[in-house]
């Protein structure tokens, strides 16, 4: 078998040289890059109404003048929802696109793969949508922001509203991997603190993805609790809702759950929604702030179909960047990490800031109920909590966060 | 040859399934230079015991032992180790070697050398591995990918390979099942002149009468898991059971009904 | 005690649909011993397809009616894909169907999301089964009453089937003895394709009627599929019996599992699986598999060490590729790691597979200790980079010398599901054990020492220790042991008839392979700066075998070029194209049927048959007498 080895070493070369000379054309003097990274395979039915979001958004920013005068262009890439896969596309847009940021991502340990990277190769990066506590506190670094609020916000502002309930005997149902894990020792703790009386009855850790509903509901309707919090979310969670449902394990229970208010997770539930469940989420259609409406009827006119929360975190991450990169007016990683700390800009759901202290912006969430209309799952009773009101005090931070 | 130690000695040998008794209390010897037959008609026996020699059935009672010490029971590959090659009905051989590298993966073992992951085995025993097949007459064949060769030649090497532990006994199943009559009598007088020269007992088991009267110095012959009859080629061919077991099994060990008898 | 009845009735629901998806699995091996990976593809498109047809026609009977139909139509797909893919290639060596299938349900998971589009669907209850009978106090949905029924009325039609009809006569004798049924003269062709459509369409009915009870959506497929191969292998491959039992076993486990464990209820299955094979190393109701018969005349060709111009065309190839930072980018440098590293870990389960003739479906387990072998030592006891590098792959030699002891006393299928329950058990470790593992979000911040950091300087770390891992595999192939690991591969009866212990032989095979994946992991690790359980999951897993079938299970090292094909076309479409596993897995299943000996394989068959049709000494015409008698 004479020259496969010279094949291989062929290949190698001719593979990795093609990888790279199809996307080194020079580097437009009037774009700016930014390089934006999602598990669009892994997750469509999330990263699809964000994609549209920050297409919307790219689309906003260049018909009103681009970034100082260049016109900014989003270069994407799918990271099949491996971490691996994410630092590789990473690489690819740092080093062959020369992407002036990073942005974008969906899961926690992907969002913390890419922050790794960008501390390691000195890469400014704007994290969409992991929840992780961690890439903002605990494994924080100067390079990483973060656009959505944390588990750490959202359960706080479910706590606020769940010390209000006299249930005193607690059980939760949660994935059992770290988001899950975190959500529900988060939310523990801030409830013990302000509700010393409260029992955890039962804890059910069903594999995320793999939930098996009937024991599960089975489970905690033996332990008797008078109230629930539920972490589960896509099709866990409609599983667990058709479950209960049957089984009656909502009826005359309070359940608190984390993001079910989304449209995301609360639409594919139809007509078996829950009723009176205390939920983080996005009522689009009950949102009537200018800034909104004016979003909301951009949005509608482009894609003829109605935003999820995705399209928020997608819209607001690209209008974010485009802040920074005009306020920096620079590509220089130093630059726009001055250029961020302690920005201000508007959103749809208000004006936020990226906090200086530990790089979380402070975009809020809507709290209400879940109610059912005309056969589809809706919130009512919604308000918009900042989350700049919910976030730990900055002596508590800057324990939590690695000095740089 | 009563000067000759007993080689191999089968006491009591009995093994059932079900039940059923596939042998039952057989019993015999075998001398180092012996040539020894296992006959009798299908369903006899003779591989259950066959395979109890060589390890890879534990009987239910009996002994077995080789030059006095006891086998029985002991793995296939321990009892190899003790000095028994042996070839099979179907030859098993390795088809993705060299008729030369098979013969070397033989004497890799013997020499003890399974573990070394870093020598070439092409460089080992070569010379010892090509003295074997050309013992066997396989000499021109070393190189030819075993896989390609003819099935005579197949039983060949496997009785190349049976020799690399320069073993005192010889356990052959079938040795000459499926070759043609030329080449039966060709591999049993090599079987018997290495035996001889070597002084290695030999015990196979056989369907053509004319190579189990031709060329062993004595025969064994099971009925339903019992020895019935034990002797010379003439002693055996003049027993009355042996001839009603066979001519009740419609198979004739005469030289006129050959055709009948290896089927 | 009401509670433990019901839980015990939700475990059995829970189990009359896994037993269905099971049994359609059980019965194709049996009969074609095709492990046809597509099942969980089957599945999950007989969901979708039921839940358009739900949708559309209203009515109970439209319901019923179109679980019904769903089932069927996916049973139609299923014959097609028999007739046009696996008629092709049930020749081809074992696995290859598998990686057939693998490259179907690759293609099928994104041809869903075209289709029906990436929202989670959820279908109608079904009519009549709405609500919940009360039993003492306690609520049992009346669908689940339903499925406990058709659990055993499934088993008992199918019993029926195969004991009263002639063609499950047919099927059974097949089962038992497949060139017998060859021999007497029955359309093997027709009696393979009904059995696979049969198998198909109980995968369809099994998904189909999920409508009530899940979401369907396009990652339904990986989430069954896994545990109905645990089903089955439990049970006994081929026993349709054993597939109820076992779906029982691992559904109750479930059930109860959650009570007693809730946090590691997916180990228990995996653990319990790994149990049976142990005790049991044919499932609970299987028979040990007649020794396979080799496909002879596959490898004609023995191994030979490289001639003396094909080991400069190698080192000229090694002197091109260490050429590279001369005139590639970083990026190009970073994917060069990656590939190099993925060669080693290739040519590690390719030394396993293709010389030891163990199709490992785990070895992501010891590339992925190696991994965190390296973050812990680095992270932990703060270990200099060189010092991690030799002692990482440690944790991978220590793995795979555990696993591997009870790994090799199966052969096979089992050999292959029961390395998969180690590695699964391994995942769940990473994946579950936050406190030391970091759980899903793993470690972070394992980068390689500023000698290595540069990328230039990591690939050629990368690509020297890829050139000495693949040098010194190849030195042991024809080593002496090598070829005692050949010898037990090649026949099991003859090698122990020589004196080679082969079990010991394939252990220490085992070790050497889990070592080099460890190795491989170890410089993973220092590539991304950080570990994940990912590192170690199935689809990694997966993805060594794709890569070493790709390049010829039959060579020597054709999985080199396997693994650089496949990683460099991998990292290609991720960043180009989302549809990239449609690309894939339309790529896999064209080698699978255009080259079934690989690459490599095909190249080396072509250019030994130039040179033969060259070379006019032809030797002699040897005939081959396949069995004696």
């Amino acid at each position: 078998m004479r020259g496969y080895f010279v094949g291989a070493g062929l290949a190698i070369a001719v593979a990795t040289v093609a990888g790279s000379a199809v996307t080194t054309q020079a580097l437009a003097q009037s774009e700016i890059k930014i390089g934006e990274i999602n598990s669009y395979s892994l997750l469509p039915a999330f990263t699809e109404p964000y994609r549209k979001g920050w297409q919307l958004a790219v689309e906003e920013v260049n018909a009103a003048g681009g970034i100082n005068g260049k016109k900014l262009v989003v270069i994407s890439k799918d990271d099949n929802g491996k971490p691996a896969d994410a630092q590789t596309a990473a690489n690819e847009l740092v080093s062959s696109e020369n992407v002036a940021m990073l942005t974008g991502t969906f899961l926690s340990n992907i969002g913390l793969a890419v922050s790794d990277f960008a501390k390691q190769k000195k890469v400014f990066f704007l994290a969409a949508e992991p929840l992780t506590d961690a890439i903002t506190w605990s494994k924080g670094n100067r390079y990483t922001f973060r656009l959505r609020p944390s588990n750490y916000m959202q359960a706080a502002m479910l706590v606020e509203e769940a010390v209000k309930l006299p249930a005193k005997r607690w059980a939760t149902i949660a994935p059992n991997y770290e988001y899950g894990q975190s959500a529900v020792a988060v939310f523990k703790k801030l409830m013990s603190e302000k509700r010393p009386d409260i029992q955890w009855v039962d804890e059910q850790w069903p594999p995320q993805g793999k939930i098996d509903a009937g024991p599960v509901v089975q489970a905690v309707a033996a332990a008797n609790p008078e109230a629930i919090l539920n972490v589960t979310f896509g099709a866990d969670l409609v599983k667990l809702v058709r479950e209960g449902n049957t089984r009656g394990l909502f009826k005359d229970r309070k359940v608190v759950s984390f993001l079910t208010g989304e449209p995301e997770y609360l639409d594919p539930l139809k007509d078996e929604t829950p009723e009176g469940w205390i939920v983080t989420g996005y009522p689009w259609y009950s949102i009537k702030t200018p800034e909104h409406e004016t979003f909301l009827k951009a949005y509608q006119a482009k894609y003829n179909d109605y935003p999820r929360l995705g399209s928020i975190v997608g819209y607001e991450t690209i209008k974010s960047a485009a802040a920074i990169l005009a306020k920096a007016n620079s590509t220089d990683p130093e630059k726009l990490i001055a250029a961020a700390e302690g920005i201000s800009l508007s959103s749809p759901f208000g004006e936020i800031t990226f906090r200086k202290i530990d790089h979380q912006s402070t975009l809020g969430a809507f709290v209400g109920k879940t109610a059912l209309k005309d056969g589809k799952g809706i919130m009512v009773d919604t308000s918009y909590r900042k989350g700049s009101d919910y976030l730990p005090g900055d002596a508590e931070i800057e324990k939590m966060r690695p000095k740089d | 040859m009563s000067m000759v130690p007993t080689l191999l000695s089968v006491e009591g040998l009995t093994k059932s399934y079900g039940g059923v008794h596939a042998v039952r209390g057989v019993s015999f010897e075998l001398r180092s230079g012996e040539i020894l037959a296992l006959i009798g008609p299908n369903g006899a026996g003779k591989s259950t015991c066959f395979n109890v020699l060589n390890g890879q059935i534990i009987p239910d009672a009996g002994r077995v032992r080789l030059l006095g010490e006891d086998i029985t029971g002991k793995k296939p590959r321990a009892i190899w180790r003790m000095g028994v090659g042996r070839t099979f009905q179907i030859t098993a051989t390795f088809p993705t070697m060299t008729v030369r590298e098979n013969v070397q993966v033989a004497l890799v073992s013997y020499g003890q050398h399974l573990f070394n992951l870093c020598a070439s085995t092409a460089n080992h025993a070569r010379d010892e591995a090509g003295r074997l097949l050309d013992l066997v007459g396989m000499g021109a064949y070393a190189e030819r990918p075993c896989g390609e060769l003819a099935y005579g030649d197949l039983k060949r090497l496997e009785l190349a390979i049976a020799l690399a532990n320069r073993p005192k006994l010889l356990l052959m199943d079938e040795p000459t099942a499926g070759m043609a009559p030329r080449e039966r009598i060709e591999l049993m007088r090599l079987t018997a002149r290495i035996a001889r020269e070597q002084s290695i007992g030999v015990l196979f088991t056989e369907h053509d009468m004319d190579v189990v009267f031709e060329h062993s110095d004595r025969i064994l012959v099971l009925n339903r898991g019992t020895l019935i009859a034990e002797g010379s080629p003439e002693e055996v061919r003049g027993n009355a059971q042996v001839r009603s077991v066979y001519l009740g099994e419609g198979l004739v060990y005469d030289a006129r009904h050959r055709e009948g008898a290896s089927a | 005690m009401a509670f433990y009845v019901v839980q015990f009735l939700t475990g059995l629901a829970s189990a009359a649909s896994l037993f269905l998806v099971a049994s359609g699995l059980s019965i194709i091996f049996g009969v074609t011993r095709i492990v046809n990976f597509a099942h969980g593809a089957f599945y999950m498109l007989g969901a979708y397809a039921a839940f358009t047809l739900t949708e559309r026609l209203g009515g109970a009977l439209g319901f019923w009616g179109g679980v019904v139909v769903a089932a069927l139509i996916v049973a139609a797909i299923g014959v097609l894909v028999e007739m046009l893919l696996l008629r092709r290639i049930y020749h081809a060596p074992e696995l290859f169907q598998l990686l057939a299938t693998f490259g179907l349900t690759l293609m099928v998971e994104d041809l869903v999301v075209l289709i029906w589009g990436p929202d989670d669907l959820v279908g109608r209850r079904a009519p009549g089964f709405r609500g919940a009978i009360d039993f003492f106090g306690q609520n049992i949905p009346s669908y689940d009453l339903f499925l406990i029924v058709m659990g055993p009325l499934v088993l008992g039609i199918l019993w029926l089937l195969f004991q009263r009809t002639r063609w499950g006569v047919l099927v059974r004798a097949a089962t038992q003895d497949r060139d017998m049924v060859a021999a007497l003269g029955v359309n093997q062709k027709w009696l393979f394709t009904s059995v696979f459509a049969l198998g198909v369409f109980l995968a369809a009915l099994g998904g189909a009627l999920q409508i009530p009870r899940d979401a369907v959506n396009h990652a339904m497929d990986l989430r069954v599929i896994v545990e109905v191969f645990v089903v089955v292998v439990i049970g006994g491959l081929g026993s349709i019996t054993g597939a109820f039992v076992a779906a029982v076993l691992v559904s109750e486990l479930n059930a109860f599992g959650i009570l007693i464990f809730p946090k590691i209820s997916i180990i228990l299955v995996f653990l319990v699986m790994a149990v049976v094979l142990i005790v049991r190393p044919w499932g609970l109701f299987g028979k040990p598999e007649a020794p396979a018969r080799r496909t002879p005349g596959l490898t004609v060709n023995p191994w030979r060490p490289l001639t003396a111009n094909e080991r400069f065309a190698a080192i000229a190839a090694l002197v091109i590729a260490a050429a590279l930072p001369l005139f590639a980018g970083n990026y190009a440098l970073t994917v060069g790691s990656e590939i190099a590293i993925f060669v080693i870990f290739a040519v590690s389960l390719h030394f396993l597979m293709s010389v030891g003739g163990l199709a490992s479906f785990g070895h992501a387990a010891y590339f992925g200790l190696g991994a965190y072998g390296v973050a812990l030592l680095a992270k932990m006891a703060g270990l200099p980079m060189i010092a991690c590098l030799l002692l990482g792959p440690l944790l991978g030699l220590l793995g795979a010398a555990v696993f591997g002891f009870f790994a090799v006393q199966l052969s096979g299928v089992y050999f292959a599901m029961l390395t998969l329950a180690f590695a699964q058990i391994v995942w769940s470790i990473a994946f579950q054990w936050v406190s030391v593992t970091g759980g899903d979000n793993g470690i972070l911040g394992v980068w390689p020492e500023k000698w290595a950091a540069s990328p230039s300087h990591f690939y050629w770390l990368s690509l020297g220790i890829a050139a000495l891992a693949v040098v010194i595999l190849r030195i042991m192939v024809f080593s002496p042991f090598g070829f005692a690991l050949r010898a037990t591969r090649d026949s099991p009866l003859r090698s122990e008839a020589i004196g080679i212990n082969g079990k010991r032989v394939q252990w220490t095979a085992f070790v050497i392979a889990g070592t080099v994946a460890g190795l491989a992991g170890a410089l993973f690790a220092y590539l991304k700066g950080s570990v994940f359980p990912d590192n170690m999951g199935i689809s990694l897993s997966v993805d060594a075998l794709v890569m070493v079938l790709l390049g010829g299970v039959e060579t020597v090292s054709g999985a080199v070029i396997g693994a650089v094909v496949y990683k460099a076309l991998n990292i290609w479409l991720v960043s180009q194209t989302e549809l990239s596993k449609l690309v894939l897995g339309a790529f896999v299943v064209l080698i699978v049927v255009a080259f079934p000996k690989g690459i490599v394989g095909t190249l080396e068959a072509f250019m030994h048959r130039r040179r033969k049709s060259s070379s006019s000494t032809s030797s002699l015409v040897t005939s081959r007498i396949e069995t004696a008698e």
